[in-house]
């Protein structure tokens, strides 16, 4: 590993100190340009589409134009402000936060009775997670579109067969009050099978012969859920949260193609308020700010999960 | 009974007489099937003909004079073929450029020491987080400027580099014993071929893990094409299907929205039947970014 080794310094003692310093920078920078250069394809466009991005919006968030034409102006906090008072965005965000508490809750629920269920593995439950898994592999928007129809007043799929069985037929993605439930049933149909696959990874952990052990002293399969396996699953949870909720602040085709955020909002998540803004209303300065505000919320949260990661290690 | 002793002749002994497993499975098997209805009605309503009507729209029982009308429709109406280059061509377009950038970098972090190394690590590991989707506002603008918009180039950059994919190398890269290395630093071979020659034939099974989530998250990708494209004839399977949708809608035409639909996921369930575990395993990879 010739290019990996800091290469000797052949300082002369006599030399002025800055001198040294100046040397010894140039020579550790020798060192490690190789790995620089291979550094660099990914550099160009981490800093293009990440970080400069991040700075674009931070200025951008600063300025305002009356009319997309217009020249900008500094606008200082009055775009953040805009978006604070703008009831359009704190539904969204009062919205977004019932779909992803509404989602990732049932939907690792559900992964979790998946992955109990068919942890062995032989052709059947080889087909049934193959089935659960389906949803995850096609588009948002497909799932839409057939969801669409499954949503339809009276001739749809849902109304079709249990429509009988209800005293009135709602208006599942025309009536405000059921919509974002709607909208979240997409979600956990599409989601389970993807968190199924890291409890299915995560119950290969729990030793089988500590589970036959607490049979035989009398655990039942809940006290061995309880004791064993949950315990056990602890980092498999804290991470599937942090998918689910970084799902449910990126994902948002579904409200796209089912709803467009109506009826009267009932179904705008944040992410479509930053599109409505920037690509309906052109104004890039309010998009910028809620952009800004997510990324906010969204870097708290994953500090947070780290340190409780951190924690959660540390304290054993 | 019998299927259920099969079903169980691995679990533990002591553990067969228990209830509430068995309780579980068929709960489970219950959500399967429930799982499966909208794939079924898709299949259904596509081979459905028009002249059932739309109060039969809905009805799981495949009909007995089942017709191709509506995928020819679908085929004739929406513009899938060309929709389907233009994500292939996308896909394969990411994902070319993406080996570069993530086996270059991943080697970087598996086998070279350089200054600032923990720093640039962190600037690679915030990029998870920081997904492109949130990006949009500020990497459309970027688009426009260096004068992409509306080009397939456009939709792909942002994606260019990525963090999972180097991370994913990296873990490759660090498995492979130093001592080939060394064998062919003797020979006098270069980093760049050393990397080609070693590094890269021992890893496939990582490139391909890598493959398969990177097409087909950016099969799936949406929001950022639909507003990168402008003209129809640069359109994704996607923004093509929900345009598709938006107008078969219109006209209530339910089967020709499933024929179009079936038509947009087969080529990835077709895939998947196919390379089942691969694809399961490079997908639990994926969440161990």
């Amino acid at each position: 590993m010739s290019l990996a080794e800091p290469a000797a310094l052949p300082v002369a003692t006599s030399a002025a100190p800055h001198l040294h310093v100046l040397k010894r920078f140039t020579n550790r920078f020798k060192a490690s340009l190789p790995a620089y250069l291979l550094l660099l394809p990914s550099l160009v466009f981490l800093t293009l589409f990440t970080y400069g991005a991040m700075g674009r919006v931070l200025v951008d968030a600063l300025y305002q134009r009356a009319t997309p034409r217009a020249p900008v102006r500094f606008a200082g906090l009055d775009n953040i402000a805009a978006v604070l008072t703008d009831s359009a965005f704190t539904g969204a965000v009062v919205n977004n936060l019932v779909y992803a508490v509404g989602t990732a809750v049932p939907s690792i629920a559900l992964a979790l009775l998946f992955a109990l269920a068919l942890s062995r593995t032989n052709a059947v439950t080889s087909a049934l997670r193959a089935a659960l898994f389906l949803p995850v592999l096609i588009p948002m928007v497909a799932a839409s579109a057939l969801f669409l129809f499954i949503f339809l007043p009276n001739v749809g799929l849902l109304d079709y067969y249990i429509g009988s069985f209800l005293p009135v037929l709602p208006n599942w993605l025309g009536d405000s009050d059921i919509a974002l439930y709607a909208i979240m049933v997409i979600t956990i149909w599409k989601n389970a099978g993807y968190y199924m696959l890291f409890f299915l990874a995560g119950l290969q952990a729990v030793p089988e012969d500590v589970m036959e052990a607490a049979h035989l002293d009398g655990a039942g399969p809940y006290q061995r859920l309880r004791h064993i396996i949950l315990p056990e699953l602890k980092p498999t949870f804290l991470f599937v949260t942090v998918i689910a909720t970084l799902n449910a602040v990126t994902q948002v085709d579904h409200v796209f193609v089912m709803t467009k955020g109506g009826p009267s909002n009932a179904t705008n998540l944040v992410l479509f308020y930053i599109y409505q803004q920037a690509v309906e209303h052109y104004d890039i300065g309010k998009a910028s700010a809620a952009t800004l505000l997510t990324l906010a919320a969204l870097m708290g949260l994953t500090a947070l999960s780290f340190r409780t990661m951190a924690n959660r290690e540390g304290g054993g | 009974m019998k299927l259920i002793d099969w079903l169980l002749k691995d679990a533990p002994l002591a553990t067969r007489r228990e209830i509430t497993p068995k309780l579980g499975f068929a709960l489970t098997v219950l959500l399967a099937v429930v799982w499966l209805i909208p794939f079924l009605w898709m299949g259904v309503a596509t081979l459905r003909p028009a002249s059932d009507g739309i109060n039969l729209m809905a009805e799981l029982m495949p009909s007995l004079k089942p017709t191709l009308d509506n995928v020819r429709d679908a085929w004739e109406i929406g513009d899938f073929p060309r929709y389907a280059l233009n994500t292939v061509i996308i896909c394969t377009g990411i994902l070319l450029v993406q080996v570069v950038t993530i086996t270059l970098a991943g080697f970087a972090f598996a086998r070279l020491d350089f200054t600032g190394k923990s720093l640039i690590f962190y600037l690679f590991l915030m990029q998870l987080m920081l997904v492109p989707v949130l990006l949009i506002v500020p990497n459309l603008s970027l688009v426009a400027q260096l004068g992409l918009y509306d080009t397939l180039t456009g939709v792909m950059m942002p994606f260019f580099a990525s963090a999972f994919g180097t991370f994913l190398m990296r873990q490759a890269f660090e498995a492979i014993p130093t001592e080939l290395e060394d064998a062919a630093l003797i020979d006098g071979a270069s980093l760049l071929q050393r990397i080609r020659h070693i590094y890269v034939p021992l890893s496939m099974p990582s490139f391909s893990a890598f493959a398969i989530i990177s097409v087909t998250s950016h099969w799936n990708d949406f929001l950022w094409p639909l507003m990168v494209i402008n003209s129809p004839d640069k359109r994704p399977l996607t923004v093509g299907l929900s345009v598709f949708t938006a107008t078969a809608e219109g006209t209530q035409a339910w089967g020709t929205i499933a024929a179009g639909t079936l038509m947009v996921i087969a080529p990835l369930l077709i895939t998947f039947l196919i390379f089942q575990k691969r694809f399961i395993s490079s997908f639990v990879t994926s969440g161990i970014k």
